[in-house]
Parts: structure tokens; C-alpha cells; sequence
């Protein structure tokens, strides 16, 4: 074979421009138009990869999505490309690509040789073989070996884009079919989309020469207003209610790929069908195609890449694709199987009925087959330089069958067609079966001796479908899995068929009653990018930031994430670390003022005339019997009894409750007051209003917290203002809601303002409390200073599994008696265990507790646990450690100690009470 | 992919929205038993057919509406209030989406 | 495959699972293919660093093998990772089960199949079970599409289609059944050597013998029984690996699948006896019985042998729910297990 000059009646490339392009390092020419496939062609390319399991010597099979073969990497570094079948590439001027697999070339590779050991990888040979002494000692190099192309090792530079759209036909297929169905619709008024995988439209007209219906339809198409062409997009998906998914390639547009999700109101599906290769001894070597593709590249392309042809067929189609050859000027000789009353009399083509092709000669090309009769007898060899061969077509009913629609196999054209909608789709043209003047001959495999693949891309060979049979995996599923046919790169669109037939053959079943494997998702391979879109990165669960956040960044915040919001963990002076800052930050809250940013603080109101029913119903404690202007601390539960969140009530008005969470909780406790309103108690007269983003909080904590709200301005009396308690007013001349409450058990005034007044405020309360030195203070203090109150922090000091009582939470439930949500399950043999794990305070007496480390029940390790390490910090109040921890039967084990395990080391401590420092709670009334 | 139709707001993508799982429990009083308060925790009807389950437009209204589906082939066969009973109505549409699974199955 | 539990009971069954993986291979003559790569679960705060500190000491506790990463450790391990301190999902350490990592699934399968044929056990294909007669007796007819088969003693292993044998016999069950989807990459060279898990997006990797990267997450958000995946899923996983991983942005998916699987609120699998004599339970899996398939058999065949709990599944019984019971390692941990 050789690189022939471009046809001028090439439909498919602009032959006044070139395209320059390097594959494998060499440097070459194409035109607009070409796919890499066809320029390497039209350049004499014919060897150029691989195969995946033994290396063979591969060419192109192919020229659409169904390449099984011309696997490359296209592209360097950060904006590589690996696996994309040369067919799909179209053409850029600057294209680079190189094969994969193999080393150092395709035509020179090292791993060559496992061609030798085939005899001994068929079917299966994994589970049989590497066990001895160990699979570990094979595994490595097994996975060095495995593998086609190479990751990019570089975050990738492009964007991917998503779109809706919805429509009443979407047409699926360019090609005459579907352009026909576009154009019917069109007219009919209907708002059309028409998708083709192709950068062109036209289908089989590209390579069947029929140009005049499909450009004059595609032109039409085009200027209709009804209509949306969107050519380069691959239609991969069809799922419930008509939903389908394309990916369409982008050139420009800000992005590389836009996935389209459509809902179409009826969906026309012309995907038309993939030729089928035939099964014969060395049936993979590069110049041995299907017909119809080197029908393509002649037609289309302009490619005349063999002189002296032999066409091998069981059907009428070839006979077209011989027939261009021979005005082309190639000496063509077709072996048909069928016998010569069935063969079409086509004068200019030598033809030679009842004959097969046993094998191929040639071994990086094919220079000739031997050929014989079917039922054996004499062989003999023909010289040629390119093999086409058409084993009959199959139906592009991918998307049929993802949709629910039943298949039936169909005697006349040997082949899948569409039998029963469940959705409201229809097939047309090819992909419905339309295959008329076929006129096929069955012929899934060529007796005889030799490596006969039916499937190109995992190296699939006829052999291991009998050896598949041999072992009882006769099943079309176990065949799949047993032989891995249909797994490989092109995901068997030139092998299932074959594959199922061969099966069929061996096990006397019609291929009807062998079946084809489940189709799935995607039709071809699909961008990870693409699927994923824009949401990726900073834009994955975007970080909420705090209205005052360039206020903190510029008093030296260190940020972290905290329940989904970027938070000030500390404010390091310099020279500082984080956690010395946050050690001066607590000695601070205990001795001055502090200033605390809580905006994060979960805040529904709670509305209506029910209210305090429902949060009667929601919280462990009573609510309906608070005090207007009065603020309870509240436990809630979820139906299994476990505690889900916690807060502090207020009640503003008899019918008005605000509701605190913590951060974390704001979105799911909205969410499940709604759910129980909606859903349960539909009697209640209950609004619900999620506020929290609505307000800023600023926290003033300390023996000076009072002085520091005095000197800021307000005209809230302070006097009459006691813990727990909450008022309306001005704070520094804005409206202001301030909470008596404390998660420091320091004196705290927690004052709510509008968030776009945030800076204000929190400028207001710094400048009035300079003289006080209030210094802002971040999340890690005032977790040292709740740990020395042993205040509960929920999703720390429990976990999936705590009961208000296991932490000390059980005086309000017996004081109640009505019932709320999680009461019954707290009645139940579990939760009245006396070995439950309870939070107790563990006392160090040798350095800060790691959390997490396990409570020993018997100083052995293994060994049983009895509990573990919840919160712990160094107080710089009490200059030693604290800590809390859930420990099993732990209240009754006060002034126990105890030992501890973690990671190797060993610890030990006294189970205390769970409140350290001021257990009266003096402080905090203050 | 879904496309549920909000009481509110129409058809929609089922992106839009979330699903509650099995409708019509009826809540148990303090007084009922371990098996009776378990069999209302835990234990669902998960019936190869349909299935009445609540759904809430959760990123547009926020209502919740029933929705009774056949969880073979995804086919909804009506959408009614919260407060709405069981629909008796759709019981020729329901036997048919049981029909189609059956056949689906096979 | 892993055992890396928190609770004693979830940690000694998984454990025993495990342990019998490591010889499966050998003891069925068929190799599985079973690829101790380790297990990799990240820390993207540091409060998962402190869950995963009780969650890996508690494991030392039940003697299992685990160790505490730090970020530059990760790296180490997984290069593909973003570990810059600027990611949005921050690697701040993580731990390791060096002993955990995959099995070829299919092969599992045939290799039980074969030796469980030579054993004289009869496996009929394509056999549905349409129904029950009960005898006060004892001795039950299971109906089938191919005949009746009368069995002394019934064990039901049916996954996702459990409640519709519990449904035929009268009972019910805690579970719901849902879609879990998996999907793979094209094959690739090697890109990654270990199974990694972020719970804080729910996704997992790990790359195939083959080159593929193996890719799952959470399941789908509704009930369904209709075996195939949805996209919504898909991308949600997607949207999380590509954060971890930017540079698998230009891999594609090649194919994407879904099993039916039940779900039971604890996530701890039902085995034991069921409310019916000489009838017995082995489901509620959910996402995670692959891993359980040896220890699960085992305990199984010793309960419907002696119509009692095995030791080491005493407490997955049926009764835990109403007693209050429950085995919840996601609860506990706050990871999906």
C-alpha cells in the first residue's frame, strides 16, 4: 500500500489549504476537513498502534466512532489527550499526536514480543495463572504493562459549560435520515434540535455520493427558524421522562465542551448502522478494513490507499464500496460466501462465489489472503494491498435500548433492530433496520486455524468465545465479563454481534436467543470535564465568607472553613503561631473583652400562633412556657433519638420565636421544621423563615463586655439586662438585636445587626473598646474556653449515635410531658443502658490529650474500648489541660483514672466533672 | 433525569427537587410499642411497582407534594397535595404502570 | 476490601472477612486477583483529622492495622492529588489500611461458583422465585419459573430485590432499595497505586489492573429498582473528583453501570433469623457487601445450619431496630461506609 495523491472529487476537504501536523515526531500535511485518520492515510500512514493486550500491529478499522484500533494521544502536557480514536480527531493546523501502547514506536514496539505468549493469554487466562506463589509478585508489572495512554500529570486549562434545552423533536443523526425527519418536523412547525456527532452533516451521503438531497436539506435545516443544528455533538446519553445528554466540542466559545441536557417532547433517532467486521484468521492487520470505511476515505477523503483489492463480503453493501474502487481505478476482486445465484451482477467486478478469506498474509500489512471454499478443500493466495470486508451492519440502537425499548433480532438483515417503545422515541432510517437489498448470508466465523479477532480493541479472538464456552460462560453477560469482549475502548460496536453470534454458533442457540449485553451510558467515551461542568474547584461547595470578612483579614485573620464559612480561627500578632494567638485570645476572654464574629450562628423565626407548640414538638425542652424577651437553651432530636443540633431559643413575641443553630445546621434545621410542618402537622398555624445570612452577629465576651457595649452607644438599659435575656434597640446608632447568652461562660453580649451593616458595627465596637484592649478573638479560643466549661459542642462531643442523656441532658425530658420528636426512642432497651458512653471531663495531669485517643477498659492493646477523647486543649486560665470525652458509664466512674491509647503511645486521667473553671457559672451572670 | 411536576411551579428537572421517601406513615403516639415505634423509624414499603413517596421542590418553592411512581421504569403515575389521600383515582393508570413493569422485568 | 471499622462488632466480622480474602484465591484455585494496595481515607479539616484519630485508634483497638498520614505522606502516595494548602478541598493528612484494596468481582463469583459446583451444591441460573408455601412444620416449598424446590430451611441473599421475597413470605423489612452506580475511565497507564476515599465529597478511586480508574460515589437520590444509573450522580461524583484530582479532567468516562441494593438505616446488614421458622435473613448490605462476601457466607451457612446467630454476627439480627440497637458507623464517624 501507498500514500495515493487526494482525489479531486473528494466531498469532504478543501484541498487549497494545508493543515500542518506532527504524529509519532514526523511531520506531515492534511486539509480541512480531514480527520487525523484520514490525513495519516492519505500520508501512507497505515501502521500506527498497538493492540492492548498483545501488541499487534494495528491500522485503521474504521472511520467513525466505532474505531476499535487508532488509539492516540493527542496533545502535550497539561492539555493532553489520551485514548482519542484517530477517527474522531478532526484536523488542526499544529496538531500533535503520537500512539500509545507502545515503545518506542508502533512500528518497533519492545512489548512486541507478547505477541509469542498469545497462544497462552486467551480468555480467562488471569484467573488461572499468577497465583503461585503470590499474585503480588506478578501484579506490578502487569500494570506497568496495562494501560493505553498517559495522564496529564497538570490541573487541565480548559472550562466545560452546561446547557438546557428543551424542544419538541430532537433529532439524533445527520445523516439523510435524520435530516429528512429534522426538515418534516421543521415544517410542521415543531421546535426542532438536530445533533450529529460528525463535524458534518450528511451521514452516509459523505461517503455514498447521494450529496444533492442531503445538501439542499442541511441548507434548508440551516436557515429554518425552528430548527437547531449542532453538529460535533455526541448524543451519549437517553434517560427517563426523554431526557437525553450530548457533549457537544467547542471551538472558542470560552470553553472546550458543552454538555447539553435535553428534554424533548418526542425523539427521532437516526443514528444510522455500524458495519460489521468479518471473523478470519489474522483479520486485524493494518490494511484490512470494513468496506464502508474505505469507502468513506476514498469518497469523502479522497483517498485511494490500495491499488489491487479484495473485497470479502456476505452481503450486498460492499458491492457498492467495490464498485468506487474500480471507477477509481483499483483492480478489485470480491470473495462473497454467498453462492453465485445470490451475488449481484455487476460487470466491472471480478467476483468469486461460495469462497472465503481463510487468512491474511503480511504481517505490519496486509500483502495478500489465502483463500478457500467454505466447506474446505483447496487454498490458495491472492496478492493485494488493502482487504475491505463487510460481515453485514448493525443498527445504531444504543440509544433505543438506553431509553427501555426492546430489541428483536432480525433474520433478514442478521442484525438488532428496534421492537417496543417505552418512551416517546421512534428509529428511522439504518438504525430502524432499514437495510434494505442486504441480502446477507450468515457468516460469524471463518473455519479454520489462526488468531481471528472479533474484538480489535481488547483482543478478543474467536478462540476465547470457545473457550468462554468451554468453561459454561455462555451467558452473554459472563461472556462479556469472562472474555472482556465489548469492555475495550470502542465498547464493542464493530465485536458484540460477531460475539454473541460465535456464542450462538457454539451453543446451538439463534443469535435472537444469545441477546445482547445491557447498553449504557455513554454511546462513546465522555469527557470527565464535560460531565463534571463549572461546578469544579472554588466553585465545588463554594466558601461562604462573613460580611466583615475584609475587616478580619485586615486584623491578621488566619481563615479556615468552618460548616461550609470561612471563619477566623485566630489573629496571630507577628511572630506569632495560630495556636499561641488563640492561647492569648482565651487568657483574654477571662480577664478583659473579646470580640467574637458568630454571623454563621444558625437564625429562624419561628411565626404564628402555634409557635411555641411546635417547638414544644421540636426541642427535648419546653418552649410554649418561655417568657417573652427570655431565652432558653434548647436540645434538639431527630425520630432514631439522637441529638442533631443545638441552640439557644429567644421568644420575641407570644406568636414569634427566633431559633438559633449552630452554623452548620442553619440550611437542615430550616429544612426539617418545614418537612414536619408540610408533612405532619399541616393543622399549625406556622411560618418558617430562615434569616441567617440576613443579620451579622458580633459577639462581645468578658468581665468588660458591658463596658465595652456601654462605651460603644446604646439605648438598651444594660442594668436591667440579665443573662438570658434578649432586647431590641440601637447599638451604635443601628437597629440591633442583642442576646444575653454565653459560649465562653464569660458575661456576652451577642448583637445582631443588618449584615450590610457588619463593618459598622464591628468598627464601632473596636473604637469603644481600644481603652478596654478588646481584642478580636477567633473559633480555636473559644473552644478552649467551652471545653473549660465543658459546654457541649454537637457533632465534637457527639457523634450518629448520643442520647441526651448519655450527655447529662435527661432533667428536662423527665420534667415535660408532652411528646417530641425522638421521645419514644429514648424509651427503648438501648438507651436505657447504664453502660452507655457519657461525656465526662477527663483530667491530664501530664500534657494536653490527644482527641481521639481510645479509653483503655484493660490497659491492652487489642482490646476492648471504653470510650475516647472528644475536645481537649491546653487553658491558659488554669495553665494545664482540659478535656472532655465520651466514656462508657463515665458519670459513675468520676475520680477513676483511667488509661489511654493513642497511636502508639500510652496516657492517663482522672475522670472529672465536665466543667473545669467557675462551676457555679458566676461569670457568665455577670 | 426526572421531570416531576411541582403543584407550584410546573414541570421541572428532578434536579430542582428532593426526595422524602415513602409518603402516608402514619406518626405513632408515645404508647406504642418498640415494634410498632421500629416499624415506624425503619421499616418501609419497597414494593417492585409503585411506590407513593413525598417529594420537595427544594430549589424553587419549597413545597411538598406526593408523588406516586413506579420505581421499575420511573413512570409517574400522579402527583397530588400532601394532605390528599392515597389517590383511588389513578388506579387504572397504577395497575397499567404495574402491567408495563412486569413486562419491564422480564 | 477493608476492615477499617469503628465498632468492635462491624470491625471483628470484617476483619474475619478480610482474613479469609487474604487465602481465597487458593483456597477456590482461582485467582481473584485480590490487590492489597491500601485504602486511603482523607482529612480535608481538622476535625476529620480528629475523627480519623479516634476512628484509626479504635481499629489498633480491634487489631486492625492502621496508620495516621500527614499531607506530605499523601502526596507521596497519590501524586495525581491536589495537596496545595489553596485547594478547595485542602488535604490535611489522612489514614491508611495497608492491607485493604481490591478484588476482581467476577471472578469471586465464578470461583465460589465452581468450587461450591464441586462441592454438590446445585446452582440453577435463571431461576425466579415467585413464590412460598409455608409449612407450620417445617419443612417450606420455594416456587420458582423452572419448578418447586422443597428446602427444610430458606436463606434469602437477594440484595436490592430482598423485600420482594420478604413481601411473598409476609414480612417486612428496614430497607429501601436504590441505584448505586459505579463507572471507569479509559485504560490508562499507571496513574494511581492506592484506593483513595474523600468522605467529605463521598467519592472513591482506584485503578484497575486493566489501566481504568474505578470511580463511585454516593447513590442515587431516590428508590428505584431500574438498574441503571443516573446522571445527576454521576456529575455530583465527577464535581468531586475533579477538585481532588484537576489533572483527570481530560479522561473520559467509558462506561458506567448500576446495581440494586438495599439500605437499611444503620448500614450494618441484616443476618440472622427472620420472623418465619427455618427461614433466614442475609441482606440490608447496601453499598458495602462486596467486602463482607467470605465472612458473610461463612456466618450465614453456620446460622441457617444451627438456626442461631454466628458469634460474629450476634448483633446484625433483625431485632436491633426495635430495641434501638443500631450499628451505625456512619453515624459514629461521620463517613459513609
Amino acid at each position: 500500500m501507498s500514500g495515493g495523491s487526494r482525489r479531486e472529487f473528494a466531498t469532504g476537504i478543501d484541498i487549497s489549504r494545508a493543515l500542518r501536523f506532527r504524529f509519532n515526531n514526523r511531520s506531515y500535511v492534511g486539509h480541512p476537513g480531514d480527520t487525523l485518520a484520514s490525513a495519516l492515510l492519505a500520508n501512507g500512514v497505515q501502521l500506527l498502534a498497538r493492540s492492548f493486550k498483545y501488541h499487534r500491529p494495528r491500522g485503521i478499522l474504521a472511520a467513525g466512532a466505532e474505531e476499535p484500533n487508532a488509539i492516540v494521544q493527542l496533545g502535550t502536557g497539561e492539555a493532553a489527550e489520551p485514548n482519542l480514536k484517530a477517527t474522531e480527531i478532526e484536523l488542526f493546523d499544529g496538531l500533535v499526536a503520537r500512539s500509545v501502547n507502545c515503545w518506542p514506536s508502533p512500528s518497533f514496539d519492545l512489548r512486541s514480543a507478547y505477541q509469542l505468549a498469545a497462544p497462552l493469554m486467551g480468555a480467562g487466562f488471569y484467573y488461572k495463572t499468577f497465583m503461585w506463589p503470590d499474585w503480588h509478585l506478578f501484579e506490578g508489572p502487569i500494570r506497568r504493562a496495562a494501560g493505553l495512554g498517559i495522564a496529564p500529570q497538570d490541573p487541565d486549562p480548559d472550562r466545560y459549560i452546561h446547557k438546557y434545552a428543551a424542544c419538541d423533536v430532537l433529532v439524533v443523526g445527520g445523516g439523510p435520515a435524520g435530516l429528512a425527519s429534522a426538515w418534516e418536523a421543521a415544517e410542521a412547525g415543531l421546535d426542532v434540535i438536530l445533533a450529529e456527532i460528525d463535524f458534518r452533516l450528511g451521514g452516509s451521503s459523505l461517503w455514498r455520493g447521494e450529496r444533492n438531497e442531503a445538501e439542499r436539506l442541511e441548507a434548508a435545516l440551516r436557515a429554518h427558524a425552528n430548527v437547531r443544528v449542532l453538529t460535533r455533538t455526541n448524543v451519549f446519553g437517553y434517560y427517563d421522562h426523554n431526557a437525553l445528554v450530548a457533549v457537544e466540542k467547542l471551538d472558542g466559545e470560552g470553553a472546550r465542551q458543552r454538555l447539553w441536557k435535553f428534554r424533548a417532547k418526542r425523539v427521532v433517532l437516526a443514528t444510522g448502522a455500524i458495519e460489521r467486521p468479518l471473523v478470519f484468521a489474522n483479520n486485524d492487520r493494518p490494511g484490512v478494513m470494513l468496506a464502508s470505511a474505505a469507502q468513506s476515505y476514498l469518497r469523502r477523503w479522497g483517498i485511494l490507499h490500495g491499488r489491487q483489492i479484495v473485497v470479502f463480503t456476505n452481503n450486498n453493501s460492499a458491492y457498492e464500496a467495490a464498485t468506487s474502487f474500480v471507477e477509481a481505478g483499483a483492480d478489485v476482486t470480491i470473495i462473497d460466501v454467498r453462492p453465485r445465484a445470490k451475488i449481484p451482477d455487476i460487470a466491472a467486478v471480478r467476483v468469486l462465489p461460495g469462497h472465503v478469506v481463510k487468512a491474511v498474509v503480511g504481517r505490519r500489512a496486509a500483502n495478500g489472503v489465502t483463500i478457500g471454499a467454505l466447506d474446505g478443500g483447496q487454498t490458495f493466495t491472492l496478492q493485494c494491498d488493502l482487504v475491505l470486508m463487510s460481515g453485514g451492519w448493525s443498527p445504531t440502537v444504543h440509544l433505543f435500548s438506553q431509553s427501555g425499548g426492546s430489541l428483536r433480532f432480525d433474520e433478514a438483515t442478521q442484525s438488532f433492530i428496534p421492537n417496543r417503545a417505552v418512551q416517546a422515541v421512534e428509529c428511522v432510517g439504518a438504525a430502524a433496520g432499514e437495510l434494505s437489498g442486504l441480502d446477507i448470508e450468515p457468516l460469524w466465523e471463518v473455519p479454520g486455524p489462526g488468531p481471528k479477532f472479533v474484538d480489535f480493541a481488547n483482543d478478543v479472538t474467536a478462540k476465547d468465545i470457545g473457550l468462554a464456552r468451554e468453561h459454561s460462560f455462555i451467558s452473554v453477560e459472563h461472556l462479556k465479563r469472562y472474555t472482556t469482549l465489548g469492555m475495550g475502548i470502542d465498547q464493542g460496536k464493530t465485536s458484540n454481534v460477531n460475539g454473541l453470534a460465535i456464542m450462538g454458533e457454539l451453543t446451538a442457540r439463534a443469535p435472537g436467543d444469545v441477546g445482547t449485553t445491557k447498553f449504557r451510558p455513554p454511546y462513546t467515551p465522555v469527557t470527565f470535564g464535560a460531565l463534571a461542568g463549572p461546578l469544579v474547584g472554588d466553585l465545588y461547595r463554594p466558601v461562604r465568607y462573613l460580611p466583615a470578612h475584609d475587616w478580619h483579614a485586615a486584623h491578621g485573620a488566619v481563615f479556615e472553613e468552618y460548616g461550609g464559612w470561612a471563619r477566623p480561627t485566630a489573629y496571630p500578632f507577628p511572630g506569632e503561631t495560630w495556636e499561641q494567638a488563640a492561647q492569648r485570645e482565651a487568657a483574654t476572654a477571662r480577664k478583659g473583652c473579646v470580640l467574637l464574629d458568630a454571623s454563621p450562628l444558625g437564625k429562624i423565626e419561628v411565626v404564628g400562633k402555634d409557635a411555641g407548640t411546635f417547638l414544644d414538638r421540636i426541642y427535648v425542652g419546653n418552649a410554649s412556657s418561655l417568657k417573652v424577651g427570655s431565652a432558653r437553651y434548647g436540645l434538639m432530636l431527630n425520630e432514631n433519638g439522637i441529638i442533631i443540633d443545638d441552640g439557644v431559643f429567644v421568644r420575641l413575641r407570644e406568636d414569634r420565636y427566633l431559633v438559633h443553630t449552630t452554623s452548620s445546621g442553619a440550611d437542615r434545621i430550616a429544612a426539617m421544621f418545614d418537612e414536619w410542618l408540610q408533612c405532619e402537622w399541616t393543622g399549625l398555624d406556622v411560618a418558617i423563615l430562615p434569616t441567617t445570612t440576613q443579620w451579622a452577629t458580633l459577639t462581645v465576651s468578658g468581665p468588660d463586655a458591658s463596658e465595652v457595649i456601654r462605651e460603644t452607644g446604646t439605648d438598651i438599659d444594660l442594668d436591667d439586662f440579665p443573662h438570658m435575656t434578649f432586647r431590641e434597640g440601637s447599638v451604635a446608632q443601628l437597629s440591633a438585636r442583642v442576646l444575653r447568652a454565653s459560649f465562653t461562660g464569660e458575661a456576652s453580649y451577642e448583637i445582631s445587626v443588618e449584615a450590610s451593616n457588619a463593618t459598622q458595627l464591628v468598627g464601632a465596637l473596636e473604637r469603644a473598646g481600644r481603652p478596654l484592649l478588646l481584642m478580636p478573638m477567633g473559633i480555636e479560643a473559644l473552644m478552649i474556653l467551652r471545653t473549660e466549661k465543658g459546654f457541649l459542642h454537637v457533632g465534637v462531643d457527639t457523634d450518629g449515635t448520643t442520647l441526651p442523656g448519655d450527655v447529662g441532658m435527661a432533667g428536662p425530658i423527665a420534667r415535660k410531658a408532652s411528646d417530641f420528636i425522638g421521645r419514644r426512642s429514648l424509651l427503648r432497651q438501648e438507651a436505657l443502658r447504664e453502660d452507655r458512653l457519657q461525656l465526662v471531663g477527663l483530667q491530664s495531669h501530664k500534657g494536653v490529650l490527644p482527641v481521639g485517643a481510645q479509653v483503655l477498659r484493660d490497659r491492652s492493646v487489642p482490646g476492648p474500648s471504653d470510650g475516647f477523647v472528644t475536645s481537649s486543649y491546653h487553658s491558659p486560665t488554669l495553665d494545664g489541660p482540659v478535656a472532655l470525652g465520651l466514656v462508657r458509664a463515665g458519670r459513675s466512674r468520676i475520680g477513676e483514672r483511667v488509661k489511654l491509647y493513642d497511636m502508639g503511645e500510652h496516657h492517663s486521667a482522672e475522670i472529672v466533672d465536665t466543667v473545669f473553671f467557675d462551676k457555679a457559672g458566676e461569670r457568665l451572670r455577670a | 433525569m426526572l421531570l416531576l411536576t411541582c403543584p407550584h411551579c410546573g414541570p421541572r428537572d428532578e434536579t430542582e427537587f428532593s426526595c422524602g421517601g415513602e409518603s402516608h406513615i402514619a406518626r405513632p403516639s408515645l404508647e406504642a410499642t418498640d415494634d410498632a415505634w421500629a416499624d415506624y423509624v425503619f421499616f418501609r414499603t419497597n414494593p417492585m411497582g409503585v411506590t407513593f413517596e413525598r417529594w420537595r421542590h427544594a430549589y424553587g418553592c419549597g413545597c411538598w407534594f406526593n408523588v406516586a411512581r413506579d420505581v421499575v421504569n420511573h413512570r409517574i403515575l400522579a402527583t397530588y397535595a400532601m394532605t390528599d389521600p392515597k389517590p383511588a383515582t389513578s388506579e387504572t393508570a397504577i395497575s397499567n404502570g404495574l402491567q408495563q413493569s412486569a413486562e419491564l422485568a422480564r | 476490601m477493608r476492615s477499617n471499622y469503628l465498632f468492635p462488632e462491624s470491625a471483628r466480622f470484617y476483619e474475619h472477612s478480610l482474613r479469609l480474602y487474604e487465602r481465597l484465591g487458593r483456597e477456590l484455585d482461582f485467582n481473584i486477583m485480590f490487590s492489597q494496595r491500601g485504602m486511603l481515607t482523607l482529612a480535608h479539616s481538622r476535625h476529620d483529622l480528629e475523627s480519623q484519630r479516634r476512628w484509626a485508634n479504635a481499629m489498633r483497638l480491634n487489631g486492625v492495622d492502621s496508620e495516621l498520614l500527614d499531607t506530605d505522606e499523601v502526596a507521596e502516595l497519590v501524586p495525581a492529588l491536589d495537596c496545595s494548602p489553596s485547594a478547595r478541598l485542602p488535604v490535611m493528612g489522612g489514614f491508611i489500611q495497608k492491607r485493604g484494596g481490591t478484588v476482581r468481582h467476577d471472578a469471586v463469583a465464578w470461583g465460589y461458583a465452581r468450587a461450591a459446583d464441586a462441592l454438590g451444591v446445585d446452582i440453577i441460573q435463571n431461576c425466579e422465585v415467585t413464590g412460598f408455601e409455608l409449612s407450620s412444620g417445617g419443612a417450606h416449598t420455594v416456587k420458582t419459573t423452572r419448578g418447586t424446590i422443597g428446602a427444610d430451611r430458606i436463606g434469602l441473599a437477594t440484595a436490592g430485590h430482598t423485600t420482594t421475597l420478604a413481601d411473598m413470605l409476609g414480612f417486612r423489612l428496614p430497607m429501601t432499595s436504590y441505584a448505586l452506580q459505579a463507572f471507569v475511565s479509559e485504560p490508562l497507564k499507571p496513574v494511581l497505586d492506592t484506593v483513595v476515599l474523600s468522605p467529605a465529597c463521598g467519592v472513591y478511586v482506584s485503578q484497575s489492573d486493566k489501566g481504568e480508574l474505578v470511580v463511585g460515589g454516593g447513590l442515587d437520590l431516590y428508590a428505584s429498582y431500574a438498574q441503571r444509573g443516573n446522571l445527576p450522580t454521576v456529575e455530583q461524583t465527577l464535581r468531586g473528583l475533579l477538585t481532588l484530582f484537576p489533572s483527570f479532567s481530560r479522561l473520559r468516562m467509558l462506561r458506567q453501570w448500576a446495581g440494586i441494593v438495599d439500605v437499611v438505616a444503620d448500614s450494618t446488614p441484616v443476618l440472622g433469623r427472620s420472623p418465619i421458622p427455618n427461614v433466614f435473613l442475609n441482606c440490608g448490605w447496601g453499598t458495602g457487601g462486596f467486602k463482607a462476601i467470605p465472612a458473610g457466607g461463612w456466618c450465614f451457612a453456620h446460622t441457617i445450619a444451627k438456626n442461631e446467630a454466628h458469634p460474629l454476627t450476634a448483633a446484625f439480627g433483625l431485632d436491633r431496630f426495635a430495641r434501638g440497637a443500631l450499628i451505625d458507623e456512619a453515624a459514629a464517624s461521620g463517613i459513609a461506609h
